[in-house]
């Protein structure tokens, strides 16, 4: 019989402290990598960029504050980039809490474009649910589902909707989506229904559940995933945000889970040898 | 009648949809519309319903005393104040039965609801998450273990979409030369992400989609009929 | 005033981070009284938004506004009502005809959507030329797209044993399967870690002052 003893396995506790040394230092001492963008990321921004001036999109809200981190960044830079492109902005919301974290994105982007007005640049419908069957009857009657916005003006009394009966005025849907409903429900609804183009961005994690929705129908416009993605975007349009300054600590943090999966490998291995 | 006829109100329902699809002239376009609003309306009473479980099922174990009383308890206070504030003053742009709450608004900064959402809400809410990134650490060093071909597939794609989707990824293959630029990490994340990642997604998308018109067919013809719930 | 309440909130916010954090070394009253209190938030939020963002502007509104136009929003108000009549236990049969309601029309939206969306389109997506791609890595890409769509179909047919070609193709699927779910272990450890930054550049930021923000 082997007097060898087994590998300790390391209490959890020191390796939650790891990740949590590595992860503080480079957002204290940012390490300055550079990080390229993606094709899918350059998609989003082209149907930004293409979509001519005075078009009014849809930017839909699909998120609570757990998934802030991923998307607000996102939310952010899509609409500083419609208001320079000179796009008129229907915010709206499928879950409840999209609607706060609408307003705290226009709260903080208007600081930079004072000269945009609520009912005029844009406008936050607020929250509505039902999900796929929502976003269906949106595209046979606006009116019908956002009777008023969120302050509760009548749908007749605010500019910007004035043209706005259905899909068929909108020049793309952006939805940021942590879940159901968002923006796979946008791209069964929307674009295969009423061919409104859609893009949008996800958390990382679903992202490779939307890669089949990237094909020749153009199903999906291009996808913004996670905080790379909201990076890459910033960057595309010259902003450096907080997910651009996240980036340097999401490096560090993959490297260490990288050496813990090696280090729990060794472990196994010598258990085996015994 | 209690079991036949919402079975009966479901099949009927859904092949209104169903038809409205294939011909979009009257009736079916209009009674289509209609249900569509109808359920939006009914699925915000069935939220009510929810948070009213809620205060039914806390209030028994607060009530009986169970293990942890005290806690349910904090929860329910903190229900009734976040819902007596919206009601009183109402939410960021809509007034509550006390108007817009000037003078509370004035002492907090913002209206007492968006205070409870901003500075305890949001952060409880993005808290909780966070944990999740210590346990995929732990996760890692512990079960991440490679066994057999596939697993160190699994390990080989997971550290090099780790790596590739990472700045510091991309500065390990940097260096490589024009031509050999298909072997820059970054670059291999992405054919990973967009070929064989992209082919098996496709291929469970079809299979759960197959899978979602099968069961949503055994619902409209009443087969399956578990959403009834239990009883006669 | 709301100065003082401004960084009090900050300071309640770091509380609560702490709270939830403390959970890690193990599990104790902090925790447990800021779960219960983060489930009580919640729920008073959906409640008062969906009041205030459904029942109000698209039932009591139109009807307060019009009743006589709107009067077929009657229906849908007492299908509503006869579906909180669910909590009453001996009346809970009644909450059926609103959720066979509900049920039948998200199920026929279902059945349609998916059949178009994940399936003819999906099948359609896979019907690509891969030599009329544009770079050789394209091509090989489109190639494996193809087989591996393929494969993992025929993957997922349980109705017969999978032996002979069918027991090839197959073990090709879990491979493709399985670079599919390293490349989705990645992502998520990408989100988790994402999540954490954020809550990292709240303490270092806005409650430390440490980074700007």
């Amino acid at each position: 019989m082997s007097d060898k003893q087994p590998p300790k396995q390391i209490d959890r506790r020191y390796i939650f402290l790891v990740l949590l040394i590595g992860v503080t230092i480079p957002l204290i001492f940012p390490l300055g990598f550079k990080s390229e963008v993606s094709g899918l990321s350059k998609q989003v921004y082209k149907l930004v960029e293409e979509t001519p001036a005075n078009s009014t999109v849809i930017i839909s809200f699909d998120y609570d504050p757990a998934t802030v981190t991923e998307l607000q960044p996102m939310a952010k830079a899509l609409i500083e980039h419609a208001w320079r492109k000179n796009q008129k902005i229907l915010a709206l919301a499928l879950w409840p809490q999209g609607v706060q974290m609408a307003e705290q994105a226009f709260a903080d982007i208007i600081k930079k474009y004072p000269d945009k007005k609520y009912g005029i640049d844009y406008v936050n419908l607020g929250y509505k649910t039902g999900g796929i069957v929502t976003i269906q009857a949106m595209g046979r009657d606006f009116k019908e589902i956002f009777p008023t916005d969120l302050k509760g003006t009548p749908y007749d009394e605010i500019e910007i909707l004035k043209n706005v009966r259905n899909y068929n005025q909108i020049g793309y849907i952006m939805s940021l989506s942590a879940g159901d409903p968002g923006l796979k429900q946008y791209v069964m609804a929307a674009h295969d229904m009423f061919k409104v183009k859609v893009s949008g961005g996800t958390t990382a994690v679903s992202t490779p559940g939307f890669m089949p929705y990237i094909n020749d129908q153009h199903q999906l416009y291009g996808l913004l995933g996670g905080l790379k993605g909201a990076a890459e975007y910033e960057s595309l349009i010259g902003v450096k945000g907080t997910a651009t300054s996240g980036m340097d600590a999401q490096s560090i943090a993959h490297i260490l889970i990288i050496i813990f999966i090696i280090m729990g490998n060794i472990r196994a291995y010598k258990m085996r040898k015994l | 009648m209690k079991r036949f006829l919402p079975l009966l109100i479901t099949f009927i329902v859904g092949f209104i949809v169903i038809s409205s699809e294939f011909i979009p002239h009257k009736p079916f376009n209009s009674i289509n519309a209609g249900l569509e609003n109808w359920f939006m309306i009914i699925s915000g009473f069935a939220i009510i319903l929810g948070q009213l479980s809620l205060i039914k099922v806390n209030s028994s174990k607060i009530i009986n005393k169970t293990q942890n009383w005290q806690y349910y308890l904090a929860g329910m206070v903190s229900f009734f104040v976040m819902v007596l504030c919206g009601v009183l003053w109402g939410t960021q742009d809509a007034p509550g039965l006390l108007g817009n709450g000037t003078l509370v608004s004035s002492w907090l900064g913002v209206k007492p609801f968006e205070y409870l959402f901003n500075n305890i809400y949001q952060h409880l809410s993005s808290t909780m998450f966070a944990l999740l990134a210590f346990f995929i650490a732990s996760a890692a060093y512990r079960a991440f273990i490679m066994r057999s071909f596939e697993s160190n597939l699994l390990m080989i794609a997971a550290v090099i979409v780790m790596l590739g989707r990472t700045s510091i990824g991309t500065s390990f293959t940097a260096w490589l030369p024009q031509g050999w630029r298909f072997l820059h990490l970054p670059n291999i994340a992405d054919f990973i992400v967009s070929f064989p990642t992209n082919a098996a997604q496709r291929a469970i998308m079809i299979s759960a989609a197959l899978g979602i018109v099968g069961s949503s067919l055994r619902i409209l013809l009443g087969i399956e009929r578990s959403y009834l719930g239990g009883g006669e | 005033m709301s100065q003082f309440m401004t960084v009090f909130g900050v300071w309640l916010g770091a509380y609560f981070t702490f709270s939830i954090f403390s959970f890690l070394y193990k599990d104790n009253p902090f925790y447990k009284l800021a779960e219960q209190i983060f489930v009580g938030l919640s729920a008073g939020y959906w409640f008062i938004y969906t009041i205030y963002s459904i029942l109000i502007p698209n039932l009591f509104g139109k009807l307060a506004t019009d009743f006589h136009g709107n009067i077929m929003l009657l229906i849908p108000a007492v299908l509503g009502v006869m579906m909180l009549i669910r909590l009453i236990p001996k009346l809970e049969w009644i909450s059926r005809y609103p959720i066979a309601l509900v049920v039948g029309t998200s199920v026929g939206i279902s059945m349609l959507r998916y059949t178009k969306s994940d399936i003819l389109s999906q099948m359609t997506a896979t019907m690509i030329n891969p030599f009329a791609m544009e770079t050789t890595v394209e091509m090989i890409g489109s190639i494996i797209l193809i087989l591996g769509t393929v494969f993992c179909i025929m993957y997922f047919y349980f109705s017969r044993k999978q032996e002979g070609i069918l027991g090839v193709t197959s073990k090709i699927g879990i491979w493709f399967l399985m670079v599919s779910f390293g490349a989705s272990f990645g992502y998520t450890v990408m989100a988790r870690i994402s999540l954490l930054i954020g809550r990292l550049q709240f303490l270092l930021g806005d409650w430390l002052h440490i980074i700007k923000p």
